[in-house]
């Protein structure tokens, strides 16, 4: 809530900074700025560069300021390190008072420092003076009573807390920590935990960046991370190819015969609108966890989208080209392979787009549910250890991914159709 | 007999309701050899079912095509077609487009290629054998639309609006390259086309259909297309005869239309 808040703080700050901050450097003078109609003129709004500069750092600056990390100069408070330390007050069973005192290390478990235990003289009277080491995040009871004289009488009891007095089921706070007395009087300390996200949530960007040259170098549960995206990867190929091998030919025969638009209607239509990630269970009962069910489950994915695609590639053609086409002397053969298919082309490659798409999230689900390797994999193995750098390592991996293939479909788009759109 | 004969062409479309519309109605029509025929009316008056009919798309309910003493059963390359636009295959360039009738005869490659380069100079088209067609401007398209067409040497050149979707100015000069293409050429065209002026300045004879059912309403013979090969255009509006039969065609398109709207009004 607070990051949101502050999230959009930044939003509007930039926003009027850098306008404050363009208007200062010279008008601009293309054509845009001589528009006087701009709002609602979809190509007057061009993506403004700044912005989605400042809109990476600012997210970057947020993460690494809530996880403390090294890169960037402002944290929010921490949680507290160092020593703590505070006086109780008790009565014993003959109701005389006498007060000790308590010194906590609270250390950072991550850093796999552990602090020496601190020195300690036990002090006067009968409630003596108390150590104990509490773990950064966590809480601890402080038994303060086990090494005082008559602790364990029934009478006995801490009444108060750097004089303040406290009763059993109640809280008060002293520097830097929290303290709070459980319904049979034992004392429960917790350290001052700050604003920071633990790294078990989120953990800072430099560790997860280790954790990925880390990864690269030594590989993850016997495969190395390179096999790991690779056999995701691989998996995609082979199943949208399979796809669009019976799914293209399906979609033209679909397109041109009524028999087997006809056929095929029912099976296309009630198959289209299942989300691949339904059809898991049953390819499980039915191939198993292996490569088979995976790529199964792939080349259905792609397969009904390959096939509407086709099927709108030919159904689309403009009746003239095949008219002209026949009164140029063409052969229906002839047709076919020199208006229709090509004429089908850019309605494939959409097609195509968006089963690869599909295709490459559905594999990563499939490998959540089951498998020995692959990038899905690769995360869910490592939020069962909790290790939540692995996790976010994975997850701007398969976004990566996932962007780099819609970018390669898209050029060789331009390359292989160049009159789409046109 | 070498020509070609519309002979008493009726067409029915039987509509998927039950209802039926009577698109043609006993057209019929000679065309000799080397004829420049237009054909105008209102739209929806049969004007492309009736060209679809001649080029074998459409098989009429009653009647027969007969060129040079064939009876037309379907679509063939002696009769060629050339469409308003979207027409020309985009995956090919102007080359490719140009050469594709040759292509299916089977033509051997060289002599291919001497023929796309020979026609794409006589529509004007010499420097844009390699560019891409949705690279052109639509004046362009329709150039490189003809330049197919005539490379397959058919006897006849059927047009649907050929010139419908340019600009005036644009519209102007294709007028004046079809007449130049027809006089070199000597090849029938029938042209098929809703402005008035057109119809006029490129007709040898002129037929005006009317509407529901389609069938010949008028029939002119006009000199102007011959006087348009030699001329210019624009010259040719201003000779004798010319604003006075554009005149009278426009007020027959003008009543006919008229007549339409009526008829929607009355029902509504
Ligand atoms: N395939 C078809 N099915 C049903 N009606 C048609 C079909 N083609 C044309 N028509 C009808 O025939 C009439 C003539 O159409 P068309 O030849 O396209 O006219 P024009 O080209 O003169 O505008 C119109 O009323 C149209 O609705
Ligand atoms: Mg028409």
């Amino acid at each position: 809530m607070t990051i949101l808040i502050i999230y959009i703080l930044i939003f509007i700050a930039a926003f009027y900074i850098v306008k404050a901050v363009s208007s200062m450097s010279k008008s601009r003078d293309d054509f845009t700025s001589l528009k006087t109609v701009t709002f609602g003129d979809e190509s007057a709004v061009t993506p403004n560069r700044a912005a989605s500069i400042i809109s990476v750092i600012a997210i970057f600056a947020i993460w690494g300021s809530f996880t403390g990390s090294k890169l960037t100069p402002i944290h929010v408070p921490g949680p507290f390190i160092g020593e703590l330390s505070f006086t109780y007050t008790a009565v014993n069973s003959s109701g005389e008072t006498d007060d000790a005192e308590v010194r906590i290390s609270v250390y950072d478990v991550q850093t796999g420092e552990i602090p020496d235990k601190i020195d300690i003289e036990p002090g006067l009277g009968f409630a003596l003076n108390d150590t104990a080491q509490i773990i950064t995040y966590r809480s601890a009871l402080v038994k303060v009573q086990k090494n005082d004289v008559g602790g364990k009488d029934k009478k006995y009891k801490v009444i108060a807390i750097n004089g303040e007095s406290i009763l059993p089921s109640s809280e008060l706070f002293i520097d830097n920590a929290r303290v709070y007395m459980t319904a049979k009087g034992t004392l429960s300390l917790t350290p001052y935990k700050g604003w920071q996200m633990q790294p078990v949530w989120l953990p800072s960007p430099e560790a997860v960046w280790s954790r990925l040259t880390k990864i690269a170098s030594e590989g993850y549960k016997n495969f190395s991370l390179f096999e790991h995206l690779g056999w995701s990867l691989l998996r995609v190929v082979v199943g949208f190819f399979a796809g669009a091998l019976i799914g293209i030919p399906l979609g033209y025969a679909m397109g041109l015969s009524g028999w087997f638009r006809g056929w095929f209607d029912p099976i296309v239509e009630f198959m289209r609108p299942v989300p691949p990630l339904a059809l898991i269970p049953l390819v499980i009962i039915w191939f198993g966890i292996g490569e088979q069910g995976k790529i199964i489950l792939l080349f259905l994915a792609s397969l009904w989208i390959m096939t509407i695609s086709a099927r709108a590639g030919v159904s689309g053609v403009n009746i003239a080209k095949i008219h002209a086409a026949y009164s140029l002397g063409a052969s229906k053969w002839q047709i076919m392979r020199l208006v229709i298919v090509p004429n089908s082309l850019p309605e494939i490659f959409t097609g195509a787009r968006v089963s690869m798409g599909v295709c490459w999230g559905t594999v990563v689900a499939a490998e959540l549910v089951a498998a020995q390797k692959g990038a899905g994999m690769m995360i869910i193995t490592a939020s069962k250890f909790q290790m939540t750098d692995l996790v976010i390592m994975g997850i701007v991996l398969i976004g990566v991914i996932g962007y780099a293939i819609d970018i390669l479909m898209r050029i060789s788009e331009n390359y292989l159709v160049p009159w789409k759109g046109k | 007999m070498k020509g070609l004969s519309i002979e008493n062409i009726s067409m029915r479309f039987d509509l998927k309701n039950g209802s039926s519309v009577q698109a043609l109605k006993d057209v019929s029509l000679d065309i000799k050899e080397g004829e420049i025929i237009t054909v105008l009316g209102p739209s929806g008056c049969g004007k492309t079912t009736l060209l679809n009919i001649v080029a074998g798309f459409l098989a009429p309910t009653e009647g027969k095509v007969v060129l040079n003493d064939q009876i037309v059963l379907g679509p063939g390359a002696e009769r060629g077609m050339v469409f308003q636009q979207g027409a020309l295959f985009e995956w090919m360039n102007v080359q490719q487009n140009v050469a594709f009738g040759p292509r299916m005869k089977g033509m051997p490659k060289a002599e291919q290629n001497e023929k796309v380069k020979h026609l794409l100079e006589v529509v004007g088209l010499a420097e844009f054998e390699d560019k891409a067609v949705y690279e052109l401007s639509g004046g362009m398209q329709q150039r490189v639309a003809l330049a197919r067409c005539l490379a397959n040497e058919p006897d006849v050149i059927l047009m649907d609006e050929p010139l419908g979707a340019l600009d005036a100015l644009t519209r102007e000069k294709m007028q004046g390259l079809v007449l130049k293409l027809w006089k070199e050429t000597g090849k029938t065209i029938l042209l098929i086309t809703h402005s008035v002026e057109e119809a006029v300045l490129l007709g040898e004879r002129l037929l005006v259909l009317a509407p529901r059912p389609g069938r010949v309403y008028k029939e002119y013979n006009l000199p102007f297309a011959e006087m348009g090969v030699n001329m210019d255009l624009r010259e040719v509006k201003k000779s004798e005869g010319y604003s006075e039969t554009r005149d009278e065609i426009l007020s027959i398109i003008w009543e006919m239309e008229e007549e339409i709207m009526g008829r929607t009004d009355e029902s509504s």
